[in-house]
């Protein structure tokens, strides 16, 4: 472990021409953040306001036969009750939402069962009521008569022949032949290129596997929580945790069937998504039993609730098949991969195909991919949707190449490696990356120098992940007095707030404390689609730059005006206007907080705001380096050293850059080591709970060393790129890889628990 | 189901207010006291975002029975700041980054400060098993245990 206080200066600065990005000024909203007056979505409170809470289904797969809501409604103090029938039934729609395109009618039928449940947990009915007591006893009075039918949970079950169907009218989209039977896979997916056979004909050596990994939740903390108004008048309001007021607005819209501008919806803090609150689940609910009721209805889910019907992702069945030359030259790669969607198409399989080999330059390569219903909670994203679990199968067949060949990990990839110009396997050119950089970076710590111990061993793996733009929104104010209110749309989830007011003060030329970044309901800044894919600062700062540049242009106008001369006569610099006109040599510089301060008699108040839609957002890699020690005793995996290089671009706020690598390594290694769904014999998740889904804790870590590597977007203002993702790919083969070289065993099935690794040393007599 | 009175000490600060048999602290802190600065995670112990000090010792306050706190002193995030002058574990919170979402920030805080009330000098294993409690899913807690380590060292310098 490195040492405490072994941190890099506060303020240092790369960049010479650079006064505020790159530095780690405090957050503007860490104040509120650490004395307990953040507002989070369980926080709001609205008078007159019920409870709300949901009946879900007992059954993992069931017809609901019939729902006798007759005595819960004649409970005193219960309000409302509705069902699946008090929603309108919508047709298949897809929605572009910012991490992957949902389906509306899956996503409504998701919200509240139709005529089947189709997982344990799903919701079947909800409540009003003016006590949490009220409504418990009101749920427990809904009479609802289930036929229960077969149900299947794992993937390769799901897709076997005379499996239970999910959805009888659903047939296997992506085949060469329309298929003639309805079937559990929604989609197979296909990226190929070259001639596979001779791919494999030219190779010396053949590595293969098959992989499995396990459901895993994203863990956020906060559960989700909402309170939702429907006023006498059909206007709504609705206060809701989640990573995108505008998706909560408009899939909340098209669930219930309003128009988008009868809804307002205004961001909670929220306290961790990490792709898991790209949906709604509560608040179309809270709004219906708002109408039904007639008063504000608060939500938020138990625990338990998160666990059993909100997102987790998939589990997946893999299989890699590599060819290389004896000098590591990968030849051909062939890749299998089938991923759990839950109760409704939509699992990650396709950004888990296209960044299957998306680090590897290979001739010739197959990538077939799975979409698969079953009788689980529909699967959200989650931090880089199937791009972890993919690297997972990949990475380990590449450390057993490396193993086979005897080459080091790092030259192997290296020798394989993507460049600038290389046509990535998923499409398209690779510009300004910086991969063979952040594989130099590793190479280069004395982290991959350090001997080990006995029971200890060494793991490498990498991670690509695409990063987006999309459309964003931002304002910035000019206020009377000089200062800057920074407007965005898009819910601050891990510091992007300090990164936006830092990309406005440094466009500006002032000091970040001068400027106050907010974000806004959905009635006072435009559109935005919501926090993920790691866009925020890569599109929503741009935004937020070109509205600052606008304002400098407005500046400069006004002290044109001012001194009377032509604006190409005024210069923009260091937070001020100086006068190039030879005429006027005499006039002194006009600092902002001038010439705001005259701004009623120069033509009102300074603003600027733009919309776009931003492209050309710059892909990230991951390489990490993860030291294990077996406890052969126990079989219990400590995790004793992790560096983890990444390229960021250009970090704008380096401590929340590392703590994004941080907190993805962390969640990658308990994906590896510990989590998973356990699913009983009924279809029923066993350990919905924090205490036996045992997500990391701090004595479970060693210190994560975050090396950020700086190769700039050129379309990004500062030369950003997404950060938030590409730290979750690599973790659960670095982690396995390093399993594989203190055991000798290579484990293929996550997570890689104490059961599993006693079992291998049992095997080998240890 | 009639209330009990429950008469107890929040943050210094003597508190009346009715509760429910069956209400958890957590719940009065929030429910009764509007005191949110407390977060419900589990409500079952496992994640810590409810912690609170009573009579010095840290609790889960989803796990103490609102009942209980009766002639007791109950310690909050809302009273870990002097006035508008932050405690040093709140100040290195914030120079360190160790919060990315805040939720398990309050939590944290507090255990945080059971920790530093009961050993002022705590190494890095210490820290990581006294915050074992406490869940965090943004940080990977390298930044939190920093900032902890920063604020005992300004503690002990401040007794000194």
């Amino acid at each position: 472990m490195s040492d405490v206080l072994d941190r890099p200066d506060i303020g240092h600065n790369a960049d010479d021409h650079l006064k505020v990005v790159g530095t780690r000024p405090i957050r503007p909203d860490g104040a509120d953040k650490v004395t307990g007056r953040a507002a989070y979505g369980a926080d709001f409170n609205m008078p007159g306001q019920l409870v709300g809470k949901v009946l879900r289904s007992p059954h993992a797969h069931a017809r609901i036969v019939s729902i006798d809501a007759k005595k819960a409604r004649a409970l005193p103090g219960v309000k409302a009750v509705i069902t699946g029938a008090d929603f309108p039934n919508l047709a298949d729609e897809f929605h572009e939402g910012g991490e992957a395109a949902s389906n509306l009618r899956d996503m409504a039928m998701n919200v509240i069962a139709r005529d089947k449940a189709l997982y344990h947990g799903h919701a079947v009915a909800a409540v009003a009521a003016i006590s949490s007591a009220i409504a418990d006893e009101a749920l427990a009075l809904i009479n609802v008569t289930y036929e229960v039918l077969p149900h299947v949970v794992e993937v390769e079950d799901a897709m076997a022949e005379g499996a239970p169907l999910l959805h009888p009218r659903m047939f296997t989209e992506g085949l060469e032949a329309k298929p003639d039977k309805p079937s559990n896979v929604a989609k197979r997916n296909r990226i190929a290129r070259g001639d596979l056979d001779a791919g494999f004909a030219a190779a010396d050596v053949i590595v293969e596997g098959r992989y499995t990994t396990k459901a895993t939740h994203q863990g956020y903390i906060e559960p989700h929580a909402t309170v939702a108004s429907w006023a006498a008048d059909g206007q709504c309001n609705v206060w809701s945790s989640s990573q995108g007021q505008f998706m909560v607005r408009t899939y909340c819209a098209k669930v219930l069937g309003k128009e988008i501008s009868d809804i307002r919806v205004t961001p909670a803090e929220i306290g961790g998504g990490f792709g898991g609150k790209t949906v709604i689940y509560l608040e179309p609910l809270a709004l219906a039993l708002s109408r039904e009721s007639g008063h504000p209805v608060k939500m938020i889910m138990s625990r338990e609730e998160v666990f059993r019907a909100t997102g987790p992702t998939s589990g997946a069945v893999m299989h890699v098949r590599l060819g290389a030359k004896k000098d590591g030259t990968l030849t051909a790669a062939d890749v299998e991969l089938k991923y759990q969607a839950g109760a409704f198409p939509g699992s990650p399989v396709g950004a888990g195909s296209m960044t299957a080999l998306a680090c590897y330059d290979i001739p010739a390569f197959r990538i077939t991919g799975y979409d698969v219903v079953t009788n689980t909670p529909k699967v959200a994203a989650y931090r880089a949707p199937g791009a972890p679990i993919s690297a997972f199968a990949v990475e380990s067949a590449m450390d057993d190449l490396a193993l086979k060949l005897g080459i080091d990990p790092i030259a192997l990839r290296e020798k394989n490696a993507v460049h600038n110009g290389t046509k990535a396997a998923y499409g398209p050119t690779f510009q300004n990356i910086g991969y063979v950089e952040t594989l130099q970076a590793i190479r280069d710590t004395e982290h991959y120098r350090t001997p080990l111990g006995p029971n200890q061993g060494r793991g490498m793996a990498v991670g690509f992940w695409f990063n987006v733009g999309g459309e964003s929104t931002a304002a910035v104010n000019i206020n009377e007095d000089g200062t800057a209110v920074v407007v965005t749309g898009n819910p601050d989830i891990g510091g992007s707030r300090a990164s936006m007011a830092m990309m406005a003060a440094e466009t500006l030329g002032i000091a970040v404390d001068k400027v106050r970044p907010m974000v806004a309901d959905t009635a006072s800044i435009g559109f935005s689609m919501l926090t993920g894919g790691s866009r925020t600062t890569f599109a929503t700062g741009m935004a937020v730059v070109q509205s600052a540049e606008k304002v400098i242009a407005e500046l400069k106008r006004r002290a044109a005006l001012i001194w009377d001369v032509n604006v190409d006569h005024v210069m923009w610099k260091d937070g001020s206007a100086w006068c190039l006109d030879p005429a006027k040599a005499d006039e002194k510089p006009l600092s902002l907080e001038a010439i705001a301060g005259q701004s009623a008699r120069t033509g009102g108040p300074i603003t600027g705001q733009t919309s776009l839609n931003a492209q050309g957002a710059g892909p990230g890699f991951a390489v990490h380096l993860c030291d294990v020690e077996i406890d052969p005793e126990t079989g219990h995996v400590t995790v004793l050293r992790y560096s983890a290089a990444q390229d960021v671009g250009k970090a704008i706020h380096p401590a929340y850059v590392e703590g994004q690598i941080q907190g993805g390594v962390a969640q990658g290694v308990g994906w590896a080591l510990n989590e998973e769904y356990i699913f009983d014999r009924d279809g029923h998740m066993e350990n919905a709970g924090f205490l036996d889904y045992r997500v990391p804790v701090a004595s479970d870590l060693p210190m994560i060393d975050a090396i950020l590597v700086e190769v700039a977007n050129p379309r990004h203002p500062f030369g950003a790129k997404g950060v938030g993702e590409a730290p979750i790919v690599p973790p659960l083969a670095a982690v396995a890889n390093a399993v594989r070289r203190a055991t000798g065993v290579r484990m293929a099935d996550l997570p890689l628990s104490p059961p599993k690794i006693r079992a291998v040393l049992d095997a080998k007599g240890g | 189901m009639s209330k009990t009175h429950v008469s107890t000490t929040i943050n210094g600060d003597p508190v009346e207010f009715l509760a429910d048999p069956g209400m958890t602290l957590l719940d009065a802190l929030r429910d009764e006291l509007e005191l949110t600065g407390s977060k419900e995670g589990c409500g079952s112990g496992d994640c810590g975002a409810c912690s609170v000090i009573l009579d010095g010792r840290l609790v889960c306050s989803c796990l103490v029975l609102a009942p209980e706190a009766e002639g007791r002193r109950v310690e909050t995030i809302e009273g870990l700041a002097n006035g508008s002058r932050l405690h040093p574990l709140q100040q290195k919170f914030l120079e360190h980054a160790a919060l990315q979402c805040g939720f398990c920030t309050p939590g944290l805080l507090m255990a945080s400060k059971a920790l530093l009330d009961a050993n002022p000098d705590p190494t890095e294993t210490e820290v990581r098993y006294w915050l074992a409690g406490n869940l965090c899913r943004c940080t990977g807690y390298d930044k939190i245990i920093r900032a902890v380590m920063d604020a005992a060292a300004e503690l002990r310098q401040e007794r000194v």
